[in-house]
């Protein structure tokens, strides 16, 4: 239960911190929060030759507004988030889903960028980020680029991270004010892993039908599972109860959650369905009275 | 493995030590600094016996590196007790008795000394979800949130003493 050895790598910069990981490539794994990394590690379940610690890399932690987006560093502790005014003013959904994730003393560590990175399939992160149509900013001495949530995660444990890639920095489109949203989740415990979870955004038009909606959910699929069919379901419909019930058997039937020692399949499957009927009836309350507040 | 010169404060002290990179911080605190408090409990960060405070928060010193604290003010379980004066929550602890075997107290009481320091007064509620980071196999926890909850009501009375005494 101790850790294998390593060379231990401490970079100040990100350019240096993107040189070590082209140098070592493959034997290199980025050290964030550590919350996943060294239970892998003193489990042994991992033996990289290289840590890079990027921990005291400057300018990765912050949450700003730029340009209509919400920009968050990727070595921002999820407590910082959970915290931020900011975040809880311009991204609700953000605000509502970090104390889902793990307990305080786990946060105070955790990372965005390393949750977001590690592609848990039960995690939180992953499925509030596809619901909102975050990007993400990825670097590497071969230059810049951004890829969007949808094609970040690639499947179970896998993103569009290549070995030489540091995730900078994540970007959020902020959502317009009348949008109403709602996270939930099913977990044996507080502070366990999602057996199934439920991101959602919605938006109506003038004539009170739903203009816009985002349906997301986690725990059920190797990567967070949108279903595109469910979502065309909801437009222009009132979202009154039957319609959310109806929408969510539609995406209950697409499911195809695993069985694990934590949940079987059918499980997941019901639990999944009636998290997304309240979520969506939560979700059009909040952005009735958004409407009816003029805001 | 080249070692690394450690310099840190711990419990308001300025210690240092030699490490290698893969010495847990938990380690480092018990073997190198004699700081033997801290428990290592499941070394994977899911039992909370580790928990110190770690620059203000709670973190579990299992999932940290000792080459990590360099720079850092850390606090441990000895740090709360005066002498042989307890701690609040120690002597609410003793008192309701919120401990069996021991083990996961130190973590419990690292942990719920920055709790209360951010939420000072709890519903019961809050206190049993700021516990669910922290596994005790003795209590059945009952007492614990009792203890937990008899220390924030002390030290509000301790408080808002201090208060009147200002205003005077
Ligand atoms: C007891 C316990 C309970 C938990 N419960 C939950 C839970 O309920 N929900 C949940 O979502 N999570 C949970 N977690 C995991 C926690 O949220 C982690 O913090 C998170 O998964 C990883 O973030 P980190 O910053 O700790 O990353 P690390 O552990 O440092 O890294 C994780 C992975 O991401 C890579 N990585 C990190 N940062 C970057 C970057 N900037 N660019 C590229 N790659 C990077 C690392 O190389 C590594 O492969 C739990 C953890 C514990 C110990």
């Amino acid at each position: 239960m101790k850790p294998p050895a390593f060379e231990y790598r401490d970079p100040r910069t990100r350019e240096e911190a993107i040189a070590l990981l082209a140098e070592h490539g493959e034997a290199a794994k980025i050290l964030a929060g550590g919350q996943s990394l060294v239970p892998m590690l003193n489990l042994r379940l991992l033996r990289p030759e290289y840590l890079v610690d990027i921990n005291r890399v400057a300018g990765l932690s912050f949450i700003e507004v730029k340009g209509g987006e919400l920009a968050i560093g990727a070595c921002t502790r999820q407590r910082a988030i959970e915290r931020s005014e900011l975040v809880r003013r311009t991204c609700p959904l953000l605000h509502e889903a970090m104390p889902f994730i793990a307990h305080f003393q786990i946060r105070s560590r955790g990372t965005i960028g390393g949750s977001l990175s590690h592609a848990d399939p039960a995690a939180e992160l992953p499925t509030v980020v596809t619901a909102l149509g975050g990007r993400f900013v990825l670097r590497s001495v071969r230059g810049e680029r951004v890829v969007s949530a949808a094609d970040f995660y690639t499947g179970f444990l896998s993103t569009a991270l290549r070995p030489d890639e540091l995730l900078t920095e994540i970007r959020v489109p902020i959502p317009p004010v009348q949008t109403g949203c709602a996270f939930m989740e099913v977990s044996r415990r507080h502070g366990d892993f999602a057996l199934a979870a439920v991101a959602v955004l919605v938006r109506f038009d003038q004539d009170g039908r739903c203009a816009f909606v985002r349906l997301v959910v986690a725990g059920v699929h190797g990567v967070p599972f949108r279903s595109a069919d469910t979502e065309a379901s909801l437009i222009g419909t009132k979202l009154l109860p039957e319609d959310a019930e109806n929408a969510s058997r539609l995406m209950a039937a697409e499911l195809e959650p695993i069985s694990d020692l934590h949940a079987s399949a059918d499980y997941r499957r019901q639990a999944a369905r009636v998290l997304a009927r309240r979520a969506l009836e939560c979700a059009a309350l909040r952005a009735r009275s958004h409407a009816e507040a003029g805001t | 493995m080249t070692q690394r010169h450690i310099r840190l404060n711990v419990n308001g002290q300025p210690r240092e030590g030699d490490a290698s990179p893969r010495k847990l911080l938990v380690d480092f605190l018990r073997e190198d600094l004699g700081l033997t408090g801290t428990h290592a409990g499941c070394e994977h960060g899911v039992c909370g016996a580790c928990t110190v405070v770690f620059d203000g928060e709670a973190v579990r010193s299992c999932l940290l590196f000792a080459v990590q604290a360099e720079g850092a003010a850390i606090s441990t379980v000895e740090s709360l007790a005066d002498g042989e004066t307890l701690h609040v929550l120690q002597q609410s602890f003793h008192e309701c008795h919120a401990l069996q075997c021991g083990f996961c107290t130190p973590g419990i009481l690292m942990s719920m000394s920055v709790f209360l320091s951010e939420c000072p007064a709890p519903t019961e509620q809050q206190v049993r979800e700021a516990l669910s980071g922290t596994l005790c196999r003795c209590t059945g926890y009952q007492n614990i949130v009792r203890a937990v909850q008899l220390a924030a009501t002390r030290l509000a009375a301790t408080r808002l003493a201090a208060t009147r005494l200002a205003a005077k």
